[in-house]
């Protein structure tokens, strides 16, 4: 993977930039020993490391608008952190560059349940969010499967979301506001507890903009009542045709589950020697969850039943109680600990319009044959969000770039189906040189203007989201010297 | 000028040299001179019911838009909610308005605002450069969400072409539970209900109705809802509507009470928790919505509302009036705003206020 040469003008000033940092900073907040900075090396994307110039660990938002001017003084990169856990680079540092780590804001400022909000520190973990309020009866919707150590920061910079989006949405539709620092270190505050915007929905646009466009300290959070109870049926398929089938019927029928999760047999295999969750022998299965009250469960289930038992299954297994339901969302709940066991695996997550599911899947298959290499399938399929497992051997010469040719032919595969690159992971490094599959120089450069706007040194996580041929310009002079494109090149398509 | 398909309206954009007046049905009183542009680029492009995806031409009427999901037992999630009568406007919504104006009805509460079920779009800049953002599948995180920055942009940024959006199954049945408490009342009523786990789906206060909450589902556990929630709003004295639930959530949708009346109309966006102060402030006829999270004020013309309601957390339109029709932002946000607008029309011709 290529990253932008370090600027060898900040390299030179370590010393100097480092002493600045603590004279805004206390003591303990500024990393800048080798042996230190490396558990920042990396994020979940653990085949990509480089070791940043120094790490900054600020406890209050006026911390962090003084690390951001004395970086923005000294042009130094700055890489915004949460918890660490982005599966596409997201925080992956670069030589030159100041890691700025949100890990030391975790409190919860506001709980309000009158107005079904909660405003924490953007550190605070997004399963902790939940424990803070799960007492009286209330939940924060979006559930990335790495909810136990992502950060709050991570989610609103990925726009992550879960398995529950069907019903739920993602971040960015259970985010009301933030406080976001600016490049420049100037303290904003967007939307709040009512709704919409006033004027443009910047909060929308700083949702998901990977770090680039301010650091987020404080959010203010959508809150929920719990539902009074939730209940899976499990059903196998003899082909993924026909599970693919399945699940367009139960959205045509009119129901909607909180969750429908698919897993193939590569996937069904790997998980029942991993953890013998007792799913049934078959090609494909799906795991639907409905919620409200036992009746309410039951009159939905039994249309799902009705619906199932059309397309012959292998197996209807309903829980009966919470051991049953336990069981029935173990093995998928150890896919990704299965696939671990087995080996290496890199995980993408493009979404495809649901339709398209048949066709997809039986496109990976034949792509993992012409490349040689063993793909699992586990995903969310009331939202078409896939994610394909490519195993590999990280220790055979040449097979990790082969497993990331595999991923990016899936990834154009899911493009061309209608669909898109990353559907909860985010760009990062990862998909970052692939994004002109999905969008043309004229959509890109759309998006440019926006970080021109907020950040115009470009020095805001700036290797990221954007191919580096496209960013070039700006990152190498400020976004005065990115030219605007010519209307005769980048004419409508 | 009309334009019918997204080349039309590169090349009018391109054209242009004074401000142009964007309108898709011009039902929304959005204010401004310039010349006048109308985007009738109609017609489903795409419709995917299992899929629950619909792709549609910016100028797409509305009304064809329902009809065709409908069809399909389908909706659109955020119930669009229509504004000609209260406003006093005749002219048929567009789908493309609705975007540009991201406007939501009482399902809010539930499923969100017309910018969450907006999954896709494509614009055509103030540089008459056509830009796709977002796409057809309701999970995307691929590159920056212009999708939420077009989504109520008064086409400030750029003229939408084409929307996307997510849909969901219409609810087989519906019920509402009305209990009559004065407006000082509403606000407990309304956020008891609200924190229930009974999946409310609109929950508002109307003159002489009072205080009204809506479930949608299917027909039993509507019901069993239904029954559980009168049970807890009891204290309200609260009963269950059936047949009058479809006609209680269009009037509140379209504000009824306010049809036909002259004055100035406002709606303010706050904590639900201090609507009533806000209204009582305000010392005008009053509708609330979002569990008291909007609040429709008629007030006698002229009336300065921004001054009367302060304090509030939130903001506030003059949806007619004299007064500024939006809130006066923050100087940090008004100045990002603006650079914003300088980058996507640098010739300021989507800017009808800058028209002489």
């Amino acid at each position: 993977m290529d990253m932008p040469v370090p600027a060898a003008r900040v390299l030179a000033r370590k010393q100097e930039i480092v002493a600045r940092l603590r004279a805004v900073l206390p003591a303990d907040s500024v990393i800048d020993d080798p042996a230190e900075t490396r558990a920042y090396e990396c994020d979940a994307l653990s085949a990509w490391r480089c070791a940043p110039l120094a790490v900054v660990l600020p406890r209050t938002t006026a911390e962090v608008a003084a690390v951001l001017r004395v970086c923005t003084a000294e042009g130094v990169p700055v890489v915004p952190r949460g918890a660490g856990t982005s599966l596409a680079g997201g925080a992956m540092p670069t030589a030159d560059s100041v890691v700025l780590g949100l890990a030391r804001m975790t409190r919860v400022l506001e709980v309000d349940f009158e107005n079904r909000f909660i405003r924490v520190e953007a550190g605070r973990t997004n399963l902790s969010v939940t424990a803070a309020i799960e007492g009286e009866g209330w939940f924060y919707a979006p559930d990335p499967s790495s909810q136990l150590a992502c950060a709050i920061a991570g989610n609103i910079a990925m726009n992550s979301g879960g398995a529950h989006c069907l019903k739920y949405g993602v971040t960015t539709n259970n985010l009301l506001g933030v406080t976001l620092v600016t490049g420049a270190g100037e303290v904003i505050e967007l939307g709040g507890p009512f709704c919409d915007a006033a004027g443009l929905d910047l909060l929308g646009v700083v949702c998901g903009s990977e770090g680039q466009l301010g650091v987020v300290t404080e959010a203010v959070l959508r809150i929920l009542p719990k539902p009074e109870g939730a209940r899976p049926v499990l059903i196998g398929f003899a082909a993924n045709e026909i599970a693919g089938a399945c699940v367009a019927d139960i959205i045509r029928a009119g129901i909607l589950p909180v969750a429908i999760e698919f897993m193939d047999r590569p996937c069904i295999e790997a998980t029942e020697a991993f953890c013998a969750a007792g799913y049934p022998d078959c090609e494909a299965l799906l795991i639907v969850e409905c919620e409200g009250s036992p009746d309410e469960i039951a009159e939905q289930l039994g249309l799902i039943r009705e619906i199932a038992l059309r397309h012959d299954p292998v197996e209807f297994r309903e829980a009966r109680d919470a051991e049953e339901a336990r069981r029935i969302w173990l093995g998928r709940k150890s896919a990704f600990g299965a696939m671990g066991q087995k080996g290496d695996y890199i995980c993408l997550d493009g979404t495809i319009p649901v339709s398209a599911l048949p066709e997809v899947l039986r496109g990976i298959a034949a792509l993992g044959r012409d490349f040689g290499l063993e793909v699992a399938n586990v995903f969310h399929a009331g939202d078409g969000n896939m994610h394909p497992l490519i195993l590999y051997d990280a220790n055979a010469p040449g097979e990790q770039e082969r497993a990331e040719a595999l991923g990016a032919e899936i990834l154009k595969l899911c493009v061309a189906a209608g669909g898109c690159l990353t559907g909860e992971h985010g760009v990062g490094v990862e998909k970052r040189d692939l994004m002109g599959v999905q969008f043309t120089a004229a959509d890109l450069e759309a998006q440019m203007r926006v970080k021109d706007v907020f950040d115009p040194p470009w020095l805001l996580n700036p290797a990221k989201v954007f191919p580096l041929a496209a960013s070039a310009g700006r990152r190498a002079g400020g976004a005065s010297r990115g030219a605007a494109p010519d209307p005769e090149v980048f004419g409508p398509r | 000028m009309r334009v019918e398909s997204e080349a039309e309206l590169v090349e009018a954009v391109r054209g242009a040299r004074a401000p142009l007046r964007v309108v898709g049905g011009g039902t929304r009183g959005e204010v401004g001179a310039g010349a006048r542009l109308e985007v009738a680029i109609s017609g489903v492009r795409l419709y995917e019911p299992g899929a629950l995806t619909l792709i549609a031409g910016a100028g797409t009427p509305l009304s064809e838009i329902e009809a065709a999901v409908a069809a399909e037992g389908q909706r659109l999630p955020f119930e669009p909610p229509r504004w000609g009568a209260l406003l006093g406007l005749a002219g048929e919504s567009t789908i493309g308005g609705v975007a540009a104006a991201n406007v939501s009805g009482p399902r809010r509460v539930q499923a969100g605002a017309c910018r969450d079920s907006l999954i896709g779009l494509r614009f055509v800049d103030g540089a008459g450069i056509a830009v796709q953002a977002g796409g057809r599948v309701m999970k995307n995180v691929t590159g920056y969400d212009l999708v939420k920055l077009l989504a109520g942009s008064g086409g400030r940024l750029g003229v939408l072409s084409e929307v996307a959006f997510k849909l969901l199954p219409a609810a087989p049945a519906q019920a509402t539970v009305r209990a009559e408490v004065p407006l000082s009342e509403a606000g407990r009523v309304l956020a008891a209900a609200l924190a229930s786990p009974f999946d409310v789906s609109g929950a508002g206060w109307l003159p002489g109705q009072g205080a009204v909450v809506r479930l949608e589902g299917l027909a039993g556990s509507v019901e069993y809802r239904a029954g559980r929630l009168a049970a807890l709003l009891a204290p309200w004295g609260a009963r269950i509507e059936r047949e009058g639930s479809a006609a209680i959530w269009r009037d509140l949708a379209e504000v009824q009470p306010f049809h036909g009346r002259t004055g100035d109309i406002w709606r303010f966006s706050v904590k639900p928790s201090e609507a009533a102060a806000i209204a009582a402030r305000l010392d005008g006829e009053v509708v609330l919505d979002w569990g008291g999270g909007l609040i429709w004020a008629l007030l006698p013309e002229g009336t300065d509302a921004r001054a009367r309601a302060a304090p509030y957390t939130g903001h506030a339109t003059c949806l007619r009036g004299r007064a500024p029709r939006a809130e006066p932002e923050a100087p940090a946000v008004a100045a990002l705003s603006r650079a914003l607008r300088a980058r996507f029309d640098p010739r300021g011709i989507l800017d009808p206020e800058r028209a002489g």
